[in-house]
């Protein structure tokens, strides 16, 4: 039967490539984990996008989470680091070479507890990169123990209840200076998909907290990261349309019911606001609507914050364009004449 | 440092005190005790500079506090005619200008010495023993200076001109000095050029002894340059070309990294204005040297710059360089430890500590720069070995010579290529078709490498503190374990060959051989001569500038029958690696000179120590 089937010429993108060479390594992460969902949408949006997978810089540090980097995009360099120092290696990389498209996979254990001086400076840096979260509460890799972002109240398998308050990473980001700063749920495809499309087309850092459940260890009752939690109690604070710069915007809204933003590279961002006087470009509005979903049980979703003017912080560097990693020597190494001028000072 | 050393040893050693009317030239050490933050920076570097400009062999070391202002400090300066650059045991001419420590400084000078103090303090009291000039500082201060808030600067300028009246300096050459210090400030320089003066003119008025020292010019110092040995660095990786410099400020590390902002601001903003280099400072450690992979993974030449309390910080970092093959430089300016430890004094104690940094089987090249030439040298050459060893190296300096002024001949233009390593073009992968990340092709362990960015499909692959294989791809298979530790192993064995050979100065006939490294060839250098003149021994010497040790080490101790291993620090860390890499039977040839009290290490120290085990 196969000999007389002939395969139609796969669907390509705008840079001709298929799906399939945005691809990784077969996930050994559980299944129905949230991260693989993740993973996913993160390949449909490079490919939606049309990025050069050599350009991308896939970045993580240690636990479930931190492995996923191998399960999408294997035409990419990648760079599994150490716990929490995730941060550190991508602003080390992004500035040898700041011509790079630098995606960080973390976890809530590596970024808000042992990473989180890291997490926070670089939000602080507003490098530019994007910089997920797959947020489940646990600690998966040892076996099911709290994270600093387990709600408090909530309850593990063992019974063990959490008494500590949960570390809000949006909140964080949108305190220190990162600039597109969002919450979204594995589950939800087409906002996920959606928000990281906008995030490739920024330039600064993107946060993005990804409720994304551990189905091992925490999707239980009294989990407040199950996926039965995330269908009771999302709360999407605006309904996010992305529109890339090499498409036309076909669909109008009525004034005053969206927000329009338009993005580094001429793609727009459209937030059509279903919280009433929700302000994407206010700070303070932002972490006060945050707090104030939080203490109802709400877990919101959605772009919470963006500012497109605010200097990336390889453009505080005053960087050279090319990559500092490959200049050539002529350009790196000053003259002799230099090293006598600065001998002939000292003598 | 140490054959330039060995042949200025001439006939005479240092400096007995003066017992006979006649002065002794060119060979003593003075100390001046102050405030710290009293602002006597300038007034030390006059005197010393105005002596090197002189032609004098001269040195400089600043004891200070952890401390901003308030606390003792002492500034010594030692002019040897033989050109001995280390520090002096003994003080020969004390200049006391704090009143909180004057009785202790003056108590601990040697018989015969010399004391210049505020007149107030009378110190003459505790030493009928010692040459006393009582100087009415606040009076002479008052009458140059009639705007009381800079009197406490001008206040040490006085001692400069008593010093430079008791020990016979050309004054021309003083002023110049003291004109060059203030070049840019005239006022500046004619208030304390007269301050200079009215110390001269009081000295000159009031002592009728002559002090038993003198300078007379000399040509030793022609074409010289004066540098301490973080700019030395500083100066080494700019001209590495790096690129990517991360930090967190700590002491004694933070100028090599303050410097190198200045140079590169100056000489490496390209025509655009733009920067071909950048300067991150890092949230602490372990970002620094995080940041420093990252940069060095992704093909930068990047660095960092720390001191012992960082490098315990950067364990686990390092352990992931080692075996993700990461390149990237760290310079370890040592300062005393363990802990906090005495964070503004001089030590060698941190390799044992970064020769095995992190968990596992790991192993690290160290560079043991021994002056401020090879702190330029070594700079450069630590950036071409990280590159090509594809691995961290760390270059050991210290407290002393990198905070210290230390004169050198000027350094030489790198006229050798950098030499980036194995890295494979989008072109190479053209041709090979694809690559094994961690794969030995070349059989010297060091495999190739591609960079990010690189645009070939078959480019890219998958970096990991985790278990790998060639490919590098995630493996925990034990063949794959054993083999990629193996390989690591031999990448070590590589680096013997390509790291900085010993230094080796030998008769051939001595039974005594020296083993040291770093600022300890200061002190060994001159220690030789004092060996010889004193006790007629003749010490063969072998001066250590990396790890791993190269086969002429072995070769060394082999050809001795005792072995003196000088280092500063309490637990002979150089003699333990040594013994690690020796066989069994030439270990017990290893003899240990300690030096750990956080002053720089001294020749008389390590003479005594020596002829104590000889049993001389």
């Amino acid at each position: 039967m196969a000999a007389t089937v002939t395969n139609p010429a796969p669907k390509t993108n705008r840079i001709g490539l298929p799906v399939l060479e945005y691809r990784g390594s077969k996930t050994t992460l559980c299944a129905g984990c949230g991260h693989n969902a993740i993973s996913e949408r993160i390949i449909d949006a490079m490919y939606e996008m049309g990025v050069q997978p050599e350009h991308v810089m896939k970045l993580s540090g240690i636990g479930c989470s931190s492995k996923s980097p191998a399960y999408f995009m294997s035409r990419s360099h990648s760079f599994n680091s150490v716990h929490g120092r995730m941060p550190s290696v991508a602003t080390g990389a992004l500035i040898a070479n700041k011509t790079m498209l630098g995606i960080g996979v973390s976890g809530d254990g590596d970024s808000a507890s042992i990473g989180i001086g890291q997490f926070v400076h670089l939000m602080r840096r507003n490098l530019p990169m994007i910089y997920i979260i797959e947020d489940n509460g646990v600690y998966g890799l040892t076996k099911g123990q709290f994270s600093a972002t387990a709600d408090i109240g909530s309850k593990l398998k063992t019974g063990v209840v959490n008494d500590l308050p949960a570390i809000d990473t949006c909140s964080l980001a949108i305190q220190l200076g990162a600039t597109f700063v969002g919450r979204s749920f594995s589950g939800d495809k087409k906002q996920l998909l959606t928000m990281l499309k906008a995030a490739i087309a920024h330039k600064g850092t993107v946060m993005l907290d990804v409720i994304s459940p551990c189905v091992t260890f925490n999707d239980h009752e009294g989990s407040t990261r199950s996926y039965k939690y995330m269908q009771d109690h999302e709360e999407p604070v605006g309904e996010v349309g992305f529109v890339p710069s090499f498409e036309e915007i076909d669909v109008e809204y009525d004034p005053g019911t969206t927000y329009d933003v338009t993005m580094h590279d001429g793609s727009s961002l459209r937030l059509r606001k279903l919280h009433e006087d929700y302000d994407p470009t206010d700070r303070a509005l932002a972490v006060k609507t945050l707090m104030e979903a939080h203490d109802k049980g709400e877990i919101l979703t959605g772009v919470f914050y963006i500012d497109t003017q605010k200097a990336a912080f390889t453009d505080l560097l005053n960087l050279v364009d090319e990559p500092l990693a490959t200049l050539p020597q002529e350009r790196t190494r000053p003259s002799k004449q230099v090293l006598e001028e600065i001998m002939s000072h000292m003598k | 440092m140490a054959t330039t050393n060995a042949g200025a040893a001439s006939a005479q050693g240092e400096s007995e005190p003066a017992a006979s009317s006649k002065p002794i030239v060119n060979d003593f050490s003075i100390q001046i005790a102050t405030v710290n933050g009293s602002g006597s920076q300038s007034a030390n570097s006059v005197l010393l500079r105005s002596i090197f400009a002189m032609g004098v062999p001269v040195s400089g070391k600043n004891l200070f506090p952890s401390n901003i202002a308030g606390l003792p400090t002492w500034y010594t300066i030692r002019a040897s005619k033989h050109g001995y650059l280390a520090r002096k045991k003994d003080i020969d001419i004390l200049i006391a200008m704090n009143a909180e420590t004057s009785r202790e400084d003056i108590l601990s000078l040697r018989p015969g010495a010399v004391a210049v103090y505020e007149e107030a303090a009378n110190l003459k009291q505790f030493r009928d023993d010692v040459t006393c000039y009582p100087v009415p500082f606040d009076k002479l201060t008052a009458a140059v200076c009639p705007e009381a808030k800079l009197r406490k600067l001008v206040r040490n300028m006085i001692y400069v001109g008593v010093a430079a009246q008791l020990l016979s300096m050309d004054m021309a050459v003083v002023e110049k000095t003291v004109r060059q210090q203030f070049a840019k400030k005239q006022k500046a320089a004619d208030l304390n050029w007269s301050a200079v003066e009215a110390g001269f003119n009081y000295a000159a008025q009031t002592f009728t002894q002559q002090a038993p020292f003198v300078l007379e010019p000399m040509h030793a110092t022609e074409g010289k340059i004066i540098i301490d040995g973080n700019a030395a660095i500083a100066l080494g990786a700019m001209f590495a070309g790096v690129t990517v410099v991360t930090w967190y400020p700590i002491t004694p590390s933070s100028s090599v990294v303050e410097q190198l902002i200045d140079f590169l601001k100056k000489y490496r903003i390209e025509k655009d204005g733009k920067a071909n280099f950048a300067v991150v400072q890092a949230e602490d450690e372990l970002a620094a040297i995080g940041m420093v992979l990252g940069a060095g993974w992704a093909g930068a030449r990047s660095m960092t710059a720390t001191s012992g309390p960082g490098i315990s910080l950067m364990a686990e970092f390092a352990g992931l360089g080692y075996f993700a093959e990461l390149p990237g430089v760290i310079f370890d300016i040592q300062r005393v430890g363990p802990s906090t430890g005495l964070p503004t004094r001089t030590a060698q104690a941190d390799l044992l500590s970064i020769a095995f940094l992190s968990h596992g089987d790991t192993k690290h090249v160290m560079l043991f720069p021994a002056n401020v030439k090879e702190c330029f040298e070594f700079a450069g050459a630590a950036f071409d070995l990280a590159e090509q060893l594809q691995t961290p190296i760390f270059v050991l300096s210290d407290l002393d010579l990198g905070m210290n002024n230390w004169m050198s001949e000027p350094f030489a233009y790198p006229e050798k290529p950098l030499n980036r390593g194995k890295i494979l073009t989008a072109e190479d992968l053209q041709r090979l078709g694809s690559f094994g990340r961690y794969q030995d092709v070349d059989g010297d362990a060091i495999p190739y490498r591609t960079l990010p960015g690189t645009d070939h499909p078959k480019a890219s692959y998958f970096t990991r503190g985790s278990g790998h294989n060639e490919k590098a791809l995630y493996s925990e298979r034990p063949e794959d374990y054993q083999n990629l530790m193996e390989r690591l192993a031999r990448k070590f064995e590589t680096a013997r060959t390509m790291v900085p050979a010993p230094v080796i100065v030998q008769t051939g006939k001595s039974k005594i051989g020296i083993i040291a490294f770093g600022t300890s060839d200061f002190a060994v250098a001159e220690s030789r001569d004092q060996l010889k003149k004193e006790y007629g021994v003749e010490a063969d010497y072998l001066r250590l500038r990396a790890y791993p040790f190269n086969k002429e080490v072995r070769d060394f101790v082999s050809s001795h029958e005792r072995i003196y291993v000088v280092e500063q620090n309490r637990d002979a860390q150089m003699l333990s690696l040594l013994k690690l890499d020796l066989p069994a039977a030439e270990t017990t040839k290893l003899r240990s000179v300690r030096h750990f009290n956080g002053l720089p290490i001294d020749a008389r120290s390590v003479t005594d120590e020596i002829v104590l085990q000889e049993g001389i």
